[in-house]
């Protein structure tokens, strides 16, 4: 019950944060619309005006990626500059049941992303919004979100050791929206890359998702998802105690 | 002049190491030669997959645009990080002629991004097999001089903005992720609607990358000097606003008092 508390007051708190932010709001409504506009053009100069929501939904999980990464790369630094990451990693929870709802807010504030696509899409390009199967759609959006929160706090749980998590953050924007194929198929990338898409929540996310949307099998990448989320949330978990016990060790936690 | 040339030349160099300090291989890799090499490989792989445009077209347009991080961020954080690190009060109180503290911290931001793009298209050639012929890499390399000039020019314009903007970074953020969109960097300017494209010829880049294109394409240099012309006179355009808008937002902030106000 406790733990749920800490869970249910950190989310809100951090929403609330984040809802002041301009950057955010750059990160979570333009930045996605500027890459959807993009993409719209770049389909339809190709005469694949067909695919135009397939683009829509790319462009919002990049979207959800960039809020989630950015988020949760800069949450333990930006803990770290406020002089409150002391006080996280001393509280009685454990610093990942601490963190753990900030990374949610992280990617849940990045729904706004596919939100904003989809209508963008809708008003200036006229993509047709019919699901193929809505509820599933429904289902498979916030299990995506879910996990790739998790995956933040994987991420997070690195930067605790990590002076230089915010460069770091600018690296990994790309590769993951190339790996997981949010916008393009992954079969244009070389055979080696297969096994690290495989390992990527949101390569199963946007496919249930696009599944749900366009037709196509949504309950195989749906519980690819649920399971890949799950198994951050332990590996996250795992880390954030690791971590924190030698930043402990080495009096290191600050960085300063 | 001796001292106009010793303030643009050693006082820029000083101010970028100084602003600039925290700049080391473990952020300066990941940032600005990681992000720009994935960026190649993603709207490469995106064009690939959308049918648009060849691969060539991609390489050109991104390998040039891959300067805008260094010069939109840098000048923008040359200026504006002045009052973020307490330092913007001395510097203006000091005697130094205007234009050469400005334009000199243009020098050390131009060459970084010269390298950044002189990179990223070493990776189109290493990764993506882009072959531009050897007889068009002067005419390239001249065209990538022009652009990065012509982009720091405009980051000196935001950088200006930083004197007095609360969120400076929301701006820089912003006009980077614009010129993705209306330069012709991805998209054919003839596919974008009129005013976008109109808009986009207003802005460093566009010009450049055009001229790229078509040199990268074969073409002599002489076939596309008005564009490498005007690329260069939107440079000037911009460095003269950037520098009239430094003055009149010192002289403004000096007046309001609120130069180092957040």
């Amino acid at each position: 019950m406790n733990s749920l508390l800490v869970i249910a007051g950190g989310f809100r708190m951090n929403m609330k944060m984040l809802g002041t932010s301009a950057w955010f709001l750059l990160m979570a409504v333009i930045q996605p619309i500027i890459f959807a506009t993009i993409a719209y053009y770049m389909f339809r100069s190709g005469g694949r005006s067909g695919t135009l929501l397939y683009a829509s939904l790319g462009a919002g999980m990049m979207g959800v990626w960039s809020s989630t990464l950015f988020g949760s790369g800069g949450m333990i630094q930006w803990q770290r500059w406020q002089g409150t990451l002391e006080l996280g990693a001393a509280a009685p929870p454990s610093m990942g049941l601490v963190y753990l709802p900030f990374s949610l807010a992280n990617s849940f504030t990045g729904m706004y992303a596919l939100a904003a696509t989809l209508v963008w899409g809708r008003l200036l390009f006229g993509v047709p919004l019919h699901f193929a199967h809505p509820w599933l759609f429904l289902l498979s959006l916030p299990a995506t979100v879910a996990a790739l929160g998790l995956m933040g706090l994987v991420l997070a749980s690195t930067f605790i050791l990590y002076r230089h998590a915010n460069a770091l953050s600018n690296l990994l924007e790309y590769p993951v929206w190339i790996a997981s194929g949010l916008i393009f198929s992954t079969s244009l990338l070389p055979g080696w890359t297969r096994p690290i898409s495989w390992i990527l929540p949101p390569y199963w996310g946007v496919l249930a998702i696009r599944h749900a949307a366009l037709g196509g099998d949504v309950r195989g990448p749906l519980a690819m998802v649920t399971l890949l989320g799950l198994a951050c949330l332990v590996i996250g978990f795992a880390m954030f105690r690791v971590f924190e016990h030698f930043a402990r060790a080495r009096a290191t936690l600050s960085l300063t | 002049m001796r001292r106009w040339l010793s303030v643009f030349l050693v006082g820029g160099n000083l101010a970028y190491r100084g602003l600039f300090n925290w700049i080391h291989p473990a952020i300066y890799i990941p940032t600005m030669l990681g992000a720009p090499l994935f960026q190649l490989i993603f709207f490469t792989k995106l064009g690939q997959f959308a049918h648009a445009e060849n691969r060539d077209f991609y390489i050109v347009g991104n390998s040039i645009q891959a300067c805008a991080m260094s010069s939109v961020y840098g000048m923008t954080m040359a200026v504006a990080n002045e009052r973020w690190f307490g330092t913007l009060g001395p510097l203006l109180a000091s005697p130094a002629s205007r234009s050469a503290v400005f334009l000199g911290r243009g020098l050390p931001v131009l060459a970084n991004g010269i390298f950044v793009s002189t990179f990223t298209f070493v990776i189109g050639v290493v990764l993506l097999g882009f072959r531009p012929g050897l007889h068009s890499v002067p005419s390239l390399a001249l065209i990538v001089l022009v652009t990065v000039v012509s982009c720091t020019a405009f980051g000196m314009l935001l950088g200006s903005i930083g004197l007095r903007a609360k969120d400076f970074f929301f701006a820089a953020n912003l006009a980077y992720f614009l010129m993705l969109l209306f330069c012709g960097v991805n998209i054919p300017l003839g596919t974008l609607p009129g005013w976008m494209s109109a808009i986009g010829r207003c802005l460093p880049l566009t010009h450049g990358i055009t001229a790229a294109r078509e040199v990268a394409a074969g073409a002599p240099l002489g076939h596309v000097g008005g564009l490498v012309g005007t690329e260069l006179g939107i440079a000037a355009a911009y460095a003269l606003a950037g520098l009239v808008l430094f003055r009149v937002l010192e002289r403004e902030s000096r007046r309001s008092a609120v130069l180092d106000a957040y």
